[in-house]
């Protein structure tokens, strides 16, 4: 088999060291009821051209060459040809955990790069090296809130990420966290902030919210913020649309942001794998799940980096540990970081500023609604037609729409939620706009 | 290492000094020498209540985690600060100046089942 | 003395924010084709930020020189082997990264219609199917992104089946040898901790076990072959011992490199465990991630699996959501589907009987490295060793020198360290997992190196204590690290002194 480097004769040689005849000898101590003789019942193995082929095969049974409106979440951005590049080299993608220091800087460095722009983008003070995604971000970041307070009631709004409070609650079930949720205003399609200040109370660890919220609407972070604090309850902001970072005012009056990296140069690739991020204030370190990269020097006084704050780590704290998260998506962060530095300060922001005048113009052709500020996704009514029959009518044109609502919000069942990037064309935009038109009455 | 007579000392390597109806507590050097390099100590809040027996806080050196045993009872009245800046004062001198917590004592008989350091000398001496 | 290539190179790199300056750009969009809308206007001028202060700005060109420069100070498995214990550090195949990046693959979005996504969800059936046949387990899933999270995952399968037989129960047991993930993830699912001693073969101690399982214990976690690389032989027993007192069995399935093809867990009472994809399916560890976790299953956990799961009704693959006991989901969408893919490439690519042979190898080459490093260290567990071994550091440790130091010297060597002092109850461990990807002569430089370093410990044990010597950064000052944190670039900080 190619991928094993050793010759027959090598193995004889090998075996002979070993004191052994056979291969089979090897696993001559394992007990009897045990010892599986039986072949795997799979198919033998094939070669490359067959495998290219298998998967050439699968590729062509999803969907090839559509237009897509396709939000909620998960956001189709240009992913720059050097994102590749970078991360196909093989000391990258090769590569293990940077535990050893001296053999690991390339990797070090770009994660303390990383942790930097997050900061940058989020306005907090210190991000960790990434987590699995922004769904499991979040109830680590609920977790952590309640270590710090030591209080276990979490208040989620209704318009974070539906997937993300499942998420939340799994965690959360087994007496760990007691999670409530908090509704959303039928009008704007913010969140309800009276509505949480009923539900507040001094026994609340954490309040949750999304910006851009699921309806893809800015929330007002800050009123949010001052209830959170004048109860003692630690405000998290999730975001799920990384590039709206680059025109939207940084959450910084949150205590704990957690996010999903995807559309920074990471392939949507039909729901992962992605990289989330906590990112959090100074005084908080501690609590934080996660690894953490940090500056420092070597013996000859060079600048170095290294893995630092293990002990909150699982291999240390063992059941005490901050969290049991022993990967970082290492290599999905460096696409993000190769990302970031392709577009940087002034690419972002007119990247986003693309975004914006894209979901714009389609919300112009369109009934939206709500009538919050959205960024590059918002919620359409489809005048009481069903959602399926107006995207039937988009897939025979090549195009996917956008996700109906109705699954997650029974109120909204003749709403959909579309989303357009600087990627959507207008031709496309356009025949969205025919599709939503009422339909003629025939004669 | 010369332990100080005038404190003293439990088996997870804890030490007490009285003043007045105060206990000072700290860890001993031969606990700093295990650990290593400190990097961070996890100290109670002023007011909360230790217990003899159980854990107030831990210690850190870069690969390992050390429970503190509170050697008495009571509520803790003083934290030392300057540990939170300078952890390395817990290797320099854990016996003086990286004392940790000052606790009004609420059953100051707990001492008497504490080692002298002659006793704790014997034990340690004996552990290496 | 040295035959290996090194890696590092002596220039110096500087920060991307360090060369970055105001107007340097490495893009360009294309000019957009509907009108401009201003910020402010639409968003509200509260919500609109000013510029990302500290942002980089920098060139194309400067862009790829940086990460290529920071590369090469990378050790890699494409540069040689990587004898980290349970780590399973073997090859990883270059046509899976092509595969995973077909169009139709890359960019299918979760949510587009299941009638066009029918490839992506035979994929992930396929793999279901094939890691079931693996393992001889019932049924698989492929949401949890790694192992801790499958551990989750798992536990939190037990739970729920406990909870449902009326008593979820209070605690989990772990051997002292196992990977710290087992009782942090114990501890999220809700359960304290119980450590069970090994025995002085390094495994589970039956007796004590006997004693210690009662109606409190829900669960005992194991990972077989252990930390030791030494197959738990009464493992049945194990089970059975469980089984009797209403309380399962989980399988950390971090070691299945030495069982793939040779022994199935499902068939030596295991109830649930966990696969890594980035161990024993060969998915690039990519510096630290992404990984996947399938947690496999006996019937009885399978109601609670994390929903949506894949079903097949009238000729097509559709989600199935009707799944009242599930536990709920662990994570948003389906799985790591980018890492299924390169499993399911890598297990097309050995097939059956390649499989087997893969584990044949890596247990022929943890066994060829212990003879050969057996004259120069210590061997605390005499117990036939599956595809990894541990030696210590005793006879080293003589000279003052310890594990760490010697995993140092092996760097100038041109080798990445071993595993260092894990599993804690061998005192100053060497865990090593050559994996079949190893020949013979990486194999032999290997000894050879671990040999000289043992020599040179007699010889000059303070080369070794300082070591390493041959790299670009020397040992690294972790303490200040910690003591004094800097997790990020601050604008004013001097740039790196040259390193030569």
């Amino acid at each position: 088999m190619r991928y094993l480097p050793k010759s027959d004769s090598e193995r004889r040689e090998m075996l002979a060291v070993c004191g052994l005849q056979s291969a089979e000898e090897l696993f001559a101590h394992l007990p009897e009821d045990v010892r599986f003789e039986a072949p795997l019942a799979l198919p033998p193995g094939i070669s490359e051209f067959e495998i290219v082929d298998y998967f050439h095969a699968r590729s062509a049974e999803n969907a090839n060459g559509y237009a897509s409106f396709l939000g909620a979440g998960v956001y189709a951005h240009y992913r720059p040809v050097m994102v590749d590049t970078v991360v196909s080299r093989g000391e990258f993608l090769t590569s293990y955990t940077p535990y050893q220091a001296e053999i690991s800087q390339g990797t070090l460095t770009t994660i303390f790069e990383f942790q930097t722009m997050i900061c940058q983008l989020t306005g907090m003070d210190v991000a960790n090296a990434s987590m699995y995604d922004g769904s499991t971000a979040v109830p680590e970041a609920a977790l952590m809130a309640a270590r710090i307070t030591g209080r276990h009631r979490v208040l989620a709004s209704r318009v974070v990420h539906p997937e993300y409070r499942e998420v939340l609650r799994t965690y959360g079930r087994h007496g760990q966290l007691s999670i409530e949720e908090f509704g959303y205003l039928p009008d704007s399609g913010t969140l309800d902030l009276e509505d949480l200040e009923r539900k507040i109370d001094n026994a609340t660890g954490a309040v949750i919210v999304q910006s851009p919220n699921f309806f893809g609407i800015v929330e007002d972070i800050r009123s949010v913020a001052e209830l959170a604090h004048k109860h003692g309850a630690l405000l998290i902001v999730i975001f799920t649309e990384a590039v709206s970072l680059g025109i939207l005012q940084p959450p910084v009056d949150a205590d704990i942001v957690a996010g999903e990296l995807q559309s920074f140069a990471i392939a949507p690739s039909y729901g992962g794998p992605y990289a989330g991020i906590i990112a959090t204030k100074e005084r908080f370190i501690r609590q934080m799940p996660g690894r953490l990269v940090g500056e420092t020097t070597d013996s000859r006084g060079n600048r170095a980096f290294c893995l630092t704050l293990a002990t909150r780590e699982q291999h240390i704290r063992r059941e005490k540990a901050t969290s049991n998260i022993c990967t970082n998506q290492a290599l999905i962060a460096l696409m993000a970081t190769v990302f970031m530095s392709v577009y940087g300060k002034q690419g972002l922001r007119e990247l986003a500023e693309q975004n914006l005048a894209k979901a714009h113009y389609l919300s112009s052709l369109l009934k939206p609604r709500f009538t919050g500020p959205f960024f590059n996704e918002f919620v359409a009514s489809t005048n009481g037609r069903a959602p399926e029959e107006i995207n039937q009518l988009l897939l025979k044109k090549k195009i996917i729409g956008g996700v109906a609502l109705g699954k997650w919000y029974p109120e909204l069942e003749h709403c959909v939620l579309l989303c357009a990037t600087e990627m959507t064309r207008r031709e496309h935009m356009d025949e969205v706009g025919r599709a939503f038109e009422p339909v003629p009455q025939a004669a | 290492m010369k332990y100080p007579e005038n404190l003293r000392y439990t088996k997870e390597h804890e030490w007490v000094r009285v003043e007045g109806d105060l206990g000072v507590i700290g860890i001993t050097d031969h606990a700093q020498h295990e650990l290593g390099d400190i990097v961070y100590v996890d100290l109670p809040k002023v007011g909360a209540s230790v217990e003899l027996g159980k854990s107030l806080g831990s210690v850190e050196s870069v690969k390992a985690v050390s429970d503190i045993y509170s050697p008495v009872s009571g509520e803790v009245v003083e934290v030392n600060e300057t540990l939170g800046q300078s952890p390395e004062k817990l290797n320099q001198d854990p016996h003086g100046a990286a004392w940790l917590v000052k606790v009004r004592m609420s059953a100051p008989d707990q001492l008497k089942t504490l080692l002298s350091a002659a006793d704790y000398q014997t034990y340690v001496g004996a552990e290496s | 003395m040295i035959a290996k290539v090194r890696s590092h190179i002596t220039q110096n790199e500087l920060l991307l924010f360090e060369q970055s300056s105001p107007g340097k750009k490495g893009y360009q969009l294309p000019p957009l084709d509907v009108p401009p809308v201003d910020a402010a206007t639409v968003l509200g001028a509260a919500n609109v930020r000013s510029e990302i202060d500290g942002f980089p700005e920098v060139s194309e060109v400067e862009t790829i020189r940086h990460f290529t420069r920071l590369s090469t100070w990378n050790y890699a498995i494409d540069l040689g082997l990587y004898p980290l214990g349970s780590c399973t550090m073997k090859y990883n195949p270059r046509v899976n990264e092509l595969v995973a990046r077909l169009d139709g693959l890359a960019w299918a979005h979760p949510y587009q219609p299941e009638a066009l996504a029918q490839g992506a969800m035979n994929i992930m059936a396929r793999l279901e199917a094939a890691l079931a046949e693996i393992t001889g387990m019932d049924a698989v899933t492929l949401q949890p992104a790694a192992g801790a999270h499958g551990e989750l995952t798992g536990i939190l399968l037990i739970r729920a089946l406990l909870e449902k037989r009326g008593n979820p129960r209070k605690k989990v047991l772990i051997p002292d040898s196992a990977h710290g993930t087992n009782p942090a993830t114990a501890a999220i699912a809700g359960y304290s901790v119980e450590n069970i001693r090994s025995n002085d073969c390094g495994s589970v101690d039956l007796a004590q076990l006997e004693r210690i399982v009662d109606q409190d214990v829900a669960a005992l976690m194991v990972t077989n072959p252990n930390t030791l690389g030494v197959f738990e032989a009464n493992i049945k027993s194990i089970a059975d011992i469980l089984h009797k007192k209403g309380a399962l069995l989980y399988m950390d399935g971090a070691n299945m490199n030495a069982l793939v093809g040779i022994a199935q867990p499902g068939r030596f009472g295991v109830d649930v465990m966990h696969l890594n994809l980035h161990k024993t399916f060969s998915t690039p560890h990519g510096g630290g991630g992404p990984g996947g976790g399938p947690v496999a299953v006996k019937k009885i956990l399978e109601p609670f699996l994390p929903l949506p799961r894949l079903k097949h009704l009238r000729n097509r693959w559709t989600f199935d959501y009707k799944r009242p006991r599930s536990i709920g989901r662990v994570r948003a969408f389906y799985g790591n589907f980018g890492v299924i893919v390169r499993a399911l490439a890598y297990i097309l690519a050995h097939g059956g009987n390649g499989l087997r042979n893969a584990t044949v190898d890596a247990v022929l080459n943890a066994n060829y490295i212990r003879k050969k490093l057996e004259p120069h260290y210590d061997l605390p567990f005499k117990a036939p060793n599956m595809h990894e071994v541990v030696f210590s550091d005793d006879r080293q440790a003589k000279h003052g020198v310890r594990t760490g130091d010697i995993a140092k010297r092996l760097i100038d060597y041109g080798f990445h360290p071993y595993t260092v002092s894990f599993p804690l109850i061998v005192r100053g461990a060497l865990m090593i997992e050559p994996t079949e990807t190893e020949g013979k002569r990486e194999l032999d430089l290997f000894a050879d190196a671990m040999a000289s370093i043992a020599q040179e410990v007699e010889t000059d044990p303070e080369l070794v204590r300082s070591a390493p010597h041959s790299t670009r950064i020397s040992r690294v000052d972790e303490v200040t690290a910690a003591r004094r944190p800097v997790l990020k670039w601050k604008p004013g900080t001097p740039s790196a002194k040259p390193a030569d």
